[in-house]
């Protein structure tokens, strides 16, 4: 099945280290169209570290990045753009003090052919985008501070999928979020999956991406612990990746398995 | 009618409830604090008129005003894109200093020699070269601010006793005089004024531009469905904007010239005098018109220009605007390198007012800089601020040291005043933003 395609993303043995510590060390994982990958791992354990080298966010010491099958020079946030891979950040990353639509155009503004900012343009596009995902949505005079955690994860949202994104990274998307904007954002990974983006969700939490994720990879003290199809193993088996490093046997083992 | 039908859908229940005088904010869309600013700057106008004894709220006084205002608002302008950004620009004073001594050395003592005495663009060139050293000065901060990653503080610290020692350099502490004929226009006085028909001029095109300025936004958002202003709001818009431009105008016509100018005048071009005097307008300061252009290319920048955007986005979160792809360091280093030319435009204004560029000038104008910024509204925390503001706030400033001026107070005093309404107008200011939260 899934062996027979080439993977939209393939990021092979990376590795980084930061004043000696590996936070990464020679990870490999992988990403189809069409399918949610959850990384999970204790804090710490270089799932963060790991996505920032593919979003641009870190430079990589040594390992290749694949998109399509071929190799991708990421050397910072607009690379990554280019090869169509947004991120949504754990950290909520708007400027609090513009409205949605600048946050939505954020470093990719439209401009009249005069080269101003066309705002009128990029309001009725968000009010295009922002009513798809989130209806309720009104605010768009009004500075991203002045709205609620889930509003402004929609901003975020939005601004990810508004590029026609093929590779979004979403690190902790509901860590901010109520149960109900949870709810919505599970709604909105759906749909996205149907439309044959691929989606890389981090978590410490297995709970949050379980029921979301197509396989899940496990990493522990900057390695990768295995891959597994989430229909092929338990909440508990993923737990022991997750703590004790312990694959399953369903499961794939990685570098940092651990030795029996 | 569709327009009454748009606002109230969008304003909901809210609006419904809100008392006359919030609804009508609402539809004018007017900045209260903006216009909170300008009703201090009303109540300390109105003080100083009455404890002059009518002294202040003359069309000379006010004139003079605008013409004092001009320098430092130039720069306000410049230093609230720096402060959005989290930064702050210490040497502006030495760098007007430097620029300014920079261009008084190029007309005085390098052009008359290269160019033959009083060649009609010795000013052009001074000014060029003025702004020239102003621009690398800005770049060479803002790349060491955005490269070396050393901060704002530090490095313009240290510009501020490098340039101010600069200036010395130049002529070993000589002061340079005079300045070219056509240069001293930009100071203002007589000479730099454009009189009555001009002045009328430049008031019927921004009342022109103010009204296409408003018939455009509102086609535009009509374009888009979006909710639009009520109809009455945007009348009062324009008529309160055209009143108020008319108004200024007016006051600037009233202020005729000396009459012992006016008679020379009248005399070089054979005009008789006439026994009630001759009363020749001033209009509007060639300065003053520098500074409001200034304000509006600025205002421009900053709400128009993705440049503005960036500088805005990287004040509210650095690293978002990072992450969003935006080039920040080479942002810091633009806006660094525009306030370097803001300080040179500043510093011609106040040689050619001057008539002479000496070391000490612009000595202690970052502190005012600065103070006008944050009296204006800019916040330090980063993120927030407004042309307009700032230059409204180096009005503030100058008017209250015009009437302390006019109310024979020392100098000493003067600071402690200054130095007071800074704090209470921040303090103020921190009151309201915790309330409108």
């Amino acid at each position: 099945m899934t062996e027979h395609r080439t993977p939209l993303v393939e990021m092979r043995n990376i590795s980084i280290s930061f004043g000696g510590i590996h936070a990464v060390d020679n990870a490999s994982i992988d990403l189809y169209p069409g399918e949610v990958v959850a990384l999970l791992g204790h804090n710490g354990a270089g799932k963060s570290t790991l996505i920032k080298i593919l979003s641009g966010a870190y430079k990589r010491d040594s390992g290749d990045i694949l998109i399509n099958g071929e190799a991708a020079e990421i050397r910072n946030p607009r690379d990554a753009k280019k090869y169509g891979i947004e991120t949504i950040y754990q950290t909520l990353a708007v400027a609090d003090n513009v409205d949605a639509a600048a946050n939505l155009y954020l470093g990719r503004e439209l401009q009249t052919r005069w080269g101003t900012l066309d705002d009128v343009a990029m309001e009725a596009k968000a009010r295009e985008v922002m009513g798809r995902l989130n209806p309720n949505f009104k605010r768009f005079k009004e500075p991203v501070k002045a709205l609620s955690g889930g509003q402004r994860q929609s901003v975020a949202i939005a601004r990810a999928i508004l590029f026609d994104a093929r590779i979004l990274i979403m690190d902790e998307p509901t860590a901010a979020l109520g149960p109900q904007e949870t709810a919505q954002v599970g709604e909105l990974i759906k749909q996205l999956k149907k439309e044959g983006i691929g989606i890389f969700l981090i978590s410490h939490d297995i709970h949050d991406v379980f029921d979301l994720a197509d396989r899940v990879s496990v990493m522990k003290n900057g390695q990768v612990v295995g891959h597994a199809r989430t229909e092929d193993v338990t909440k508990d088996e993923v737990l022991g990746m997750i703590i004790l490093g312990k694959v399953p046997p369903k499961a794939i083992p990685g570098p940092g398995a651990m030795k029996i | 009618m569709a327009d009454t039908l748009q606002s109230s859908t969008s304003g909901g229940a809210r609006q419904a409830e809100a008392n006359p005088v919030t609804r009508f904010f609402r539809a004018t869309e007017i900045d209260t604090r903006l216009l909170g600013m300008v009703g201090a700057l009303l109540i300390i106008w109105v003080g100083f008129h009455i404890m002059t004894g009518g002294l202040f709220l003359t069309p000379r006084n006010l004139w003079n005003l605008s013409v004092q205002t001009a320098s430092v608002a130039v720069m306000a302008t410049g230093m609230v894109l720096v402060i959005v950004t989290r930064n702050i620009d210490l040497s502006v004073g030495s760098i007007l200093g430097f620029s300014g001594m920079i261009m008084g050395v190029l007309q005085a003592q390098m052009l008359p020699q290269l160019m033959g005495f009083n060649h009609p663009a010795t000013w052009i060139v001074a000014l060029a070269g003025g702004l020239l050293v102003g621009a690398a000065i800005g770049a060479l901060h803002g790349s060491i601010i955005a490269f070396l990653n050393v901060p704002s503080f530090i490095v313009t610290l240290g510009g501020l006793l490098v340039w101010r020692g600069a200036t010395w350099f130049v002529t070993s502490g000589q002061t340079v005089a005079p300045m070219n004929a056509s240069f001293r226009l930009m100071g203002g006085g007589t000479e730099g004024s454009i009189g009555a028909t001009a002045s009328w001029v430049v008031g019927a095109l921004a009342c022109m531009a103010i009204v296409v300025a408003i018939i455009n936004a509102r086609q535009q958002r009509k374009r888009f469905h979006f909710p639009r202003r009520p109809l009455w709001a945007e009348y009062f818009l324009c008529v309160l904007s055209c009143a108020i431009v008319m108004g200024a105008i007016f006051v600037a016509n009233s202020y005729y010239w000396p009459v012992n100018i006016a008679r020379k005048y009248a005399e070089a071009n054979n005009i008789p005098w006439p026994e009630t005097g001759l009363f020749i307008p001033h209009g509007i300061a060639i300065p003053v018109l520098m500074a409001i252009a200034v304000g509006i290319v600025m205002t421009f920048i900053a709400t128009r220009l993705r440049f503005g955007r960036y500088v805005f986005a990287i004040g509210g979160n650095p690293e978002a605007a990072e992450l969003a792809g935006i080039k920040t360091r080479w942002v810091t280093v633009k806006i660094f390198t525009l306030m370097g030319v803001l300080c040179a435009i500043a510093a011609a204004i106040s040689t050619a007012r001057l008539n002479a560029a000496t070391n000490a000038q612009g000595e202690l104008d970052e502190l005012y800089t600065i103070a006008a910024a944050v009296i204006g509204g800019t916040s330090l925390a980063g993120g927030t601020g407004t042309i307009a503001g700032a230059m409204l706030g180096a009005l503030v400033m100058q008017s209250l040291q015009s009437g302390m001026v006019l109310l024979g107070i020392d100098t000493p005093f003067q600071r402690i005043v200054v130095g007071v309404v800074l704090v209470m107008a921040v303090w103020l200011d921190t009151i309201y933003r915790a309330r409108a939260k």
